[in-house]
């Protein structure tokens, strides 16, 4: 153990290249809170810093995994063993899921992005910003969201009828 | 099957063989203290694209775009010329890029660099989270740690992912004037940005070695290439990415990256609209600045109006007067005044910093000229100020080369038509590639001064 890399490799857990970028990054944070510590609103911006993780972790992450094993549950594609080349059915089945799944997500990730103005948050700063007044975007956004399931759905009985056509020739 | 990896290399594995460090009794009880549930949660993960290779493409994408956002958002702070003590937060130490002249050319640096910061952090937000997707199993994972290095590296990945959501909440809820946040937007997403970028650059320093191995084309292995029903797991990694118990594919890993980069897709056609000119401009229809801004010469957006300025019809009538202040000069001038000076046109963007900018035809009179008049026709920096009674923005200080520059007006008219109370009247400023809160608009007076 006279080698001080193994040394360290056996004590700390990694070598001199992870204690460096580490320290570096624990040097501008620890700068950054002691400046932010004199702010008056320095606690809600710990939370809101915070608040975000334990969101998408808690929140974000196991709302939309429940909703896609629901998915998988309905359109039956969540049991069958991997080795299987699948066969027709299974085939139509996926091809359901992933063609509901395409545009949830898509909405989804537009009423995430969009939130403040789909919901119409901030009328005043937006009046006093634009000369304008702020009408909640909610209908347009379902506008999307209906166009985007219909060109789905489009796509996937062209697909459906490819695949019979194919199968009968 | 493809021969599987080779072993990582000496760096990436932690500490001694069996990847305890000290005091290896504490990390060897923790390891074996398993709360109940922690290996249900373990063989619960069950997509088959989860692996090195999926997260590492995401990973790829972030480390092509994320600099950019990172670099065009310090550009942002310095765009508003900090060294006058004028971009917010004015006291951030050594915390920022060097001073330098923020500068006039091409007019439209400023409406590329922020609509790349804005339209590029929308853009990435699929990515992110399917990056965030590709990996949360980590997050569950027992023991948490084998070694301080670990904890720390856990701690760091913690300002990583709370960075990076941290910028993308509080940009998207100030492009969308929802400050429900309840803190000071500039302060929080400047200091957040140097925590997220000293958290990136820790994990990219770490993390690099794995992601080019994992991308190292394999022959037989092209995922790109392989439809769902030939897609397998990849085999066990090091990081524990790859379940343990993996279920069937329901998509190929061409499929899922096709669906985040449609994602992406669809944000930036929703979002590109709001640097538009003409009826695409329309396409940003979630946005606020894709919305009609009206009719005739004066209709485009602006980015405060005269109501919200508290500038009443009594300060912009005929009583109006401009002050130019110079070298031991002060000049006093009227509308009428103005118009009768020499009036140049030019065709230049207002680009806010809130990523929207859009392209108009300016008319008025030089500032160099005023310059002139006030007897300073070298100045170092031009003070102006607005008749706004409150606001961070009722004045800005101008750069010589901001001054200077044969574009650089202090406008009357704007399409041919004089500036409406919104857009300014009776005077503005623009100046070319300066941000829009700096085109200071009903201009009371202007002090060129020499002396920095
Ligand atoms: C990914 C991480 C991001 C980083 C590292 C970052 C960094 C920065 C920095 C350093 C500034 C300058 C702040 C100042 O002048 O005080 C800035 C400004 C800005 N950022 Fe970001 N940003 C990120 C993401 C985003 C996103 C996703 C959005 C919105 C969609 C956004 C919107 C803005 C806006 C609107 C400004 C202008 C602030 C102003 O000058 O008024 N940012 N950003």
């Amino acid at each position: 153990m006279a080698d001080p890399v193994a040394r360290l490799r056996a004590t700390y857990g990694a070598g001199p290249r992870h204690v460096l970028v580490l320290l570096l990054c624990f040097v501008v944070t620890g700068w950054v809170v002691l400046r932010l510590a004199g702010e008056a609103t320095a606690w809600r911006m710990l939370l809101w810093f915070l608040g975000a993780v334990i969101f998408h972790d808690l929140v974000l992450f196991p709302v939309y995994a429940a909703v896609d094993r629901a998915l998988r549950g309905v359109t039956r594609t969540a049991r069958r063993p991997a080795a299987s080349g699948g066969d027709g059915s299974e085939r139509v089945r996926l091809a359901v899921l992933n063609h509901v799944r395409a545009p949830a997500l898509a909405a989804g990730l537009l009423f995430l992005v969009f939130l403040p103005g789909l919901l119409g948050w901030g009328a005043e700063t937006y009046r006093a910003a634009t000369a304008q007044e702020r009408m909640p975007y909610l209908l347009r956004w379902l506008a999307v969201s209906g166009v985007l399931f219909l060109v789905s759905a489009v796509a996937l009985v062209i697909r459906w009828l490819r695949w019979r056509t194919s199968e009968r020739g | 099957m493809p021969a599987s990896d080779p072993a990582p290399p000496a760096e990436d594995r932690a500490g001694a063989a069996d990847g305890y460090g000290t005091p290896r009794r504490l990390w060897q009880g923790l390891d074996r203290h398993r709360p109940p549930g922690a290996d249900a949660v373990t063989r619960g993960w069950r997509s088959p694209l989860r692996g090195p290779w999926l997260t590492s493409v995401f990973g790829a994408v972030l480390l092509a775009t994320l600099p950019l956002v990172i670099i065009t958002g310090l550009l942002d702070y310095a765009a508003y010329a900090p060294r006058f003590g004028q971009a917010f937060p004015t006291d951030v130490s050594w915390l920022r890029l060097p001073y330098f002249d923020w500068p006039t050319r091409p007019s439209w640096l400023f409406r590329l660099t922020q609509g790349l910061h804005v339209g590029l952090g929308i853009v990435i937000v699929p990515v992110v989270l399917a990056k965030l997707w590709s990996v949360i199993p980590k997050l569950f994972d027992w023991p948490p740690a084998r070694s301080v290095a670990q904890v720390l590296e856990r701690l760091s990945l913690l300002l990583l992912v709370g960075g990076i959501l941290f910028q993308i909440a509080t940009g998207l809820l100030n492009i969308q004037y929802a400050y429900v946040f309840g803190f000071d937007f500039y302060t929080a997403h400047y200091f957040g940005a140097w925590v997220f970028t000293a958290a990136l650059v820790a994990h990219v320093a770490l993390k690099l070695p794995r992601m080019v191995t994992a991308l190292r084309p394999r022959p037989g292995r092209d995922a790109l290439r392989t439809p769902r029903a030939a897609t397998r797991p990849e085999p066990p990694d090091p990081d524990g990415l790859v379940p343990v118990r993996p279920g069937p594919p329901t998509v190929s890993r061409r499929g899922a990256v096709a669906l985040v980069g449609g994602g992406s897709l669809l944000l930036a056609v929703l979002t590109v609209g709001q640097s538009l000119d003409g009826p695409l401009r329309r396409t940003a229809w979630l946005l606020p600045r894709g919305q009609d801004p009206g009719a005739g010469p004066n209709g485009f957006q602006i980015n405060r109006s005269a109501a919200a300025a508290g500038i009443q019809a009594a300060d912009t009538g005929p009583g109006w007067r401009l002050t130019l202040h110079g070298a031991g000069r002060t000049v006093t001038l009227d509308r009428a005044a103005l118009l009768a000076m020499a009036q140049h046109t030019a065709r230049l963007p207002i680009a806010c910093v809130e990523g929207w900018s859009t392209v108009q035809t300016w008319t008025g009179v030089r500032l160099r000229d005023l310059a002139a008049l006030a007897g300073t026709p070298d100045p170092a920096s031009a003070h102006v100020r607005s008749m706004e009674r409150s606001g961070l923005f009722r004045q800005a200080t101008l750069q010589a080369n901001q001054v200077l520059d044969p574009d650089s007006l202090l406008a009357l008219r704007v399409n041919g038509a004089d500036l409406s109370p919104d857009h300014g009247f009776p005077a503005r400023i623009i100046v070319p590639a300066l941000p829009g809160v700096h085109c200071t608009k009903w201009v009371a007076d202007i002090d060129f001064r020499t002396d920095g």
